[in-house]
């Protein structure tokens, strides 16, 4: 501890150093004193540098790198021959007008809207019904609670393929209850109109614990005396809620909810375990698309696979963006 | 404090959204390690064979071993996941790391010989005299052949003995479209289920349709033929009657297989690979071509692997690779390894061998008259061909589209993609 209290006001004092408030008293005492200092401070910027490298070069490496040549790849027009041996001719926007006139692109961008908005809502508002409900402290409460991360700690390949199994048409579980409960069964994958449901409902079962967990951390760092406080002045329940609860959470709900999106928005395992996009294009959104162009096929078409990856991004960042925004222009909470 | 918090989102947030474009270079970056060939001088040779079941214990591994020894190199052998090579190969290709010997699906071949990464047999010497016209012809392009078929196998109809009695069908009779679906009927009326079919919306969805597009007499230039048509309707009747299961839409052929292990199925469209697992079900099975529509034994596509040998900067390393691929592919060696992988051989040495188990006897019938996917000098141009016509098979089967509307599509999107 002594050792930082010694070297962190001089390197403070070297940075202000400009202003000479603080060197001429050094100057006077010991005038050599100016070479160390200058060297104490080309050391706290090498260290400074040092520091930084290490993650700076991890980011080019495994960020910076791959982001370029992703949008490499959506900017020229591969073949396997061309993809192989190099000289690929700069197709400019061209993959990118492919994508936008396939016949999938309306259907896959209504999807990937459908599939991450009806996501986040449920997974939200049942997540934080959970956290809520969990916040109470009962008996086993902690049991339980550990218990609802299971879906979260199952690796997708399992998980899917499991919902796969009770979605099924034919011998699947769901189908049988509701056969037993004298519904007709559904074709919940193999139909065209609810292979988008069924995806999503997986989805919602496995986003629920990492709302859950957010939310319920959130939760614990609202003061007890708030509540204590609005009990004496006669609020009820509800506006507990309303008045403390939601808007307290509101910075842990921001964040939760933009992390959500953007696992949503790149979801491909379940649908692509569960569907495979399909039948036709009814389950496909923009991650399924953009695999099956680059690798679903025998013949790869990576440069519309990179474009459609690419928009994928822009929308991310769009939403990351609206949340910089939303956040800057609410109070301070 | 707030607005660093705040920042550190948006990196954070930033970060995230990044990693969403790297899932897809990811894999150009992982593989470059693998497999890298060495200078000729070394004297070691790799292979990659899409067969990762078989570790270093295994025949086939030994067998590679063996034939490195004669041929007087050390053999590197690396087992992929069949669908994982392809785009294994191109990057390791990309990269001049290619491997020495290549084991691949053969429709990839013309593929990976598109893309210059293959050399044909006039470069390499490999010998393919003997193999059958009809095998050969998935790696031919242009007149030239990109390697030599190990082995092949292809669809057939398996059969369950007690179902069919039961419901009083004699396989025998089954010889057309017609007599398939009187059989079926009396099936379902018995309570079963009729057939087990894989239509799943990928490349093995048109595998398992093939041989009842190409047994309508329709042909892969003209997906929306009349006889197309045909083929596809029999199918949606299938489903829409429940002779088929409707999960069919969402079965691989092994999840399809395993509806047909169960006992509940009368017949399954399958391949030679289940031969093992068909003996292990513990019921009698059969085995019958699969019918045209109009009689006869319809043409079903090739499936197994060719050998194939990827360029080299250093050609010396061919006369080697030729060693290996004759090794590989000489008669006895063809015939151990055939027997193995559980394929059919690709000569009539091999196939005369077989044809002393009378389990394999309709597989050799079938293979004879099997036809390759990318034959017809298709090429490249199969797997444009293959998406629209698995994608037509699921809008017609999901009820989506009709058969003719969604051939016709098909059809289009074909065409367009030239």
């Amino acid at each position: 501890m002594n050792d930082t209290t010694q070297t962190a006001p001089s390197s403070v004092r070297g940075r202000g150093g400009a202003r000479g408030t603080s060197a001429p008293p050094a100057a006077r005492t010991a005038r050599p004193g100016r070479g160390p200092r200058r060297h104490s401070i080309r050391t706290s910027q090498w260290a400074a540098w040092g520091f930084l490298t290490p993650v700076t070069a991890y980011l080019a490496v495994f960020y910076a790198y791959p982001m370029y040549k992703n949008l490499d790849l959506s900017l020229r027009d591969y073949t396997v021959m061309s993809f192989v041996h190099g000289g690929a001719p700069f197709a400019g926007l061209g993959n990118y007008t492919t994508v936008i006139h396939d016949p999938t692109f309306a259907p896959a961008l209504a999807h990937t809207l459908i599939f991450t908005g009806a996501s986040l809502f449920f997974q939200y508002t049942l997540g934080l019904g959970l956290a809520l409900f969990f916040h109470q402290h009962f008996r086993l409460s902690a049991t339980l609670r550990a218990l609802f991360l299971v879906p979260w700690l199952l690796p997708l390949i399992v998980s899917a393929s499991t919902w796969s199994w009770m979605l099924n048409s034919d011998s699947g579980v769901v189908n049988y209850a509701l056969h037993l409960a004298g519904i007709t069964p559904v074709d919940w994958l193999t139909s065209p109109h609810w292979s988008l449901i069924s995806v999503i409902l997986a989805n919602i079962w496995i986003g629920i614990p990492f709302n859950l967990v957010l939310l319920y951390s959130g939760l614990q760092s609202i003061p007890a005396g708030l509540y204590e406080a609005a009990a004496l002045d006669g609020a009820g329940a509800w506006q507990r809620f309303s008045r403390i609860t939601f808007p307290l959470l509101r910075p842990v709900s921001a964040i939760t909810l933009l992390l959500g999106l953007i696992y949503t928005l790149k979801v491909f395992d379940i649908i692509w375990i569960m569907t495979r996009g399909g039948p036709v294009d009814s389950s496909t959104t923009f991650a399924t698309w953009s695999y099956r162009l680059g690798f679903g096929n025998l013949l790869p078409a990576f440069g519309p696979g990179a474009a459609v990856g690419n928009l994928l991004v822009i929308i991310a960042l769009l939403f990351g963006l609206i949340y910089i925004r939303t956040q800057r222009t609410t109070p301070a909470a | 404090m707030k607005t660093v918090l705040s920042r550190r989102r948006l990196a954070a947030a930033g970060l995230a959204a990044v990693t969403l474009a790297t899932t897809a270079t990811a894999c150009s970056s992982s593989s470059s390690g693998t497999g890298s060939t060495g200078s000729a001088a070394s004297g070691t040779y790799t292979i990659w064979d899409p067969y990762p079941q078989y570790d270093n214990s295994s025949a086939w591994v030994q067998l590679l071993t063996k034939c490195g020894t004669s041929a007087g190199v050390t053999v590197k052998r690396t087992g992929f996941d069949t669908t994982d090579l392809t785009s294994k190969v191109l990057l390791a290709a990309q990269q001049g790391k290619a491997p020495d010997v290549l084991i691949v699906d053969n429709p990839v071949v013309s593929t990976l010989a598109e893309a210059g990464v293959l050399t044909d047999t006039s470069a390499t010497k490999v010998d393919t005299s003997a193999i059958e016209p009809n095998l050969l012809a998935a790696g031919q392009l242009n007149g030239k052949t990109y390697g030599t078929p190990i082995g092949a196998n292809t669809l057939a109809l398996y059969y369950n003995k007690n179902v069919l009695q039961a419901a009083g069908v004699d396989p025998a009779s089954v010889k057309d479209w017609a007599s398939l679906n009187t059989a079926l009927a009396k099936i379902k009326a018995a309570g079963k289920k009729g057939i087990s079919i894989s239509a799943i919306g990928t490349e093995e969805g048109s595998f398992q349709f093939l041989p009842w597009f190409w047994g309508s007499g329709a042909n892969l230039t003209n997906l929306s033929s009349p006889q197309a048509v045909d083929a596809l309707t029999l199918w949606t009747t299938w489903i829409k009657d429940g002779y088929a299961p409707n999960a069919a839409l969402q079965d691989t052929q092994t999840t399809s297989w395993q509806e047909f292990a169960t006992g509940q199925v009368g017949f399954a469209e399958n391949g030679t690979w289940q031969l093992s697992n068909a003996k292990k079900a513990g019921f009698p099975y059969g085995i019958i071509p699969i019918p045209a529509k109009n009689g006869g034994t319809a043409p079903a596509p090739t499936g197994g692997e060719f050998v194939t040998v990827p360029v080299q900067g250093d050609t010396a390393r061919y006369a080697t690779s030729e060693k290996l691929v004759a090794c590989l592919s000489s008669a006895d060696n063809a015939y151990t390894t055939d027997t193995a992988l559980g394929y059919i051989g690709a000569t009539q040495a091999v196939q005369q061998k077989q044809s002393t188990d009378s389990d394999l006897v309709p597989w050799i019938q079938a293979v004879q008259a099997a036809k390759g996917r990318t034959s017809d000098n298709l090429g490249t141009k199969y797997p444009k061909i293959s998406q629209p016509l698995w994608t037509a098979v699921q809008a017609a089967l999901s009820g989506s589209a009709s058969p003719s509307g969604a051939l016709q599509t098909a059809q289009n999107s074909a065409a367009s993609a030239k």
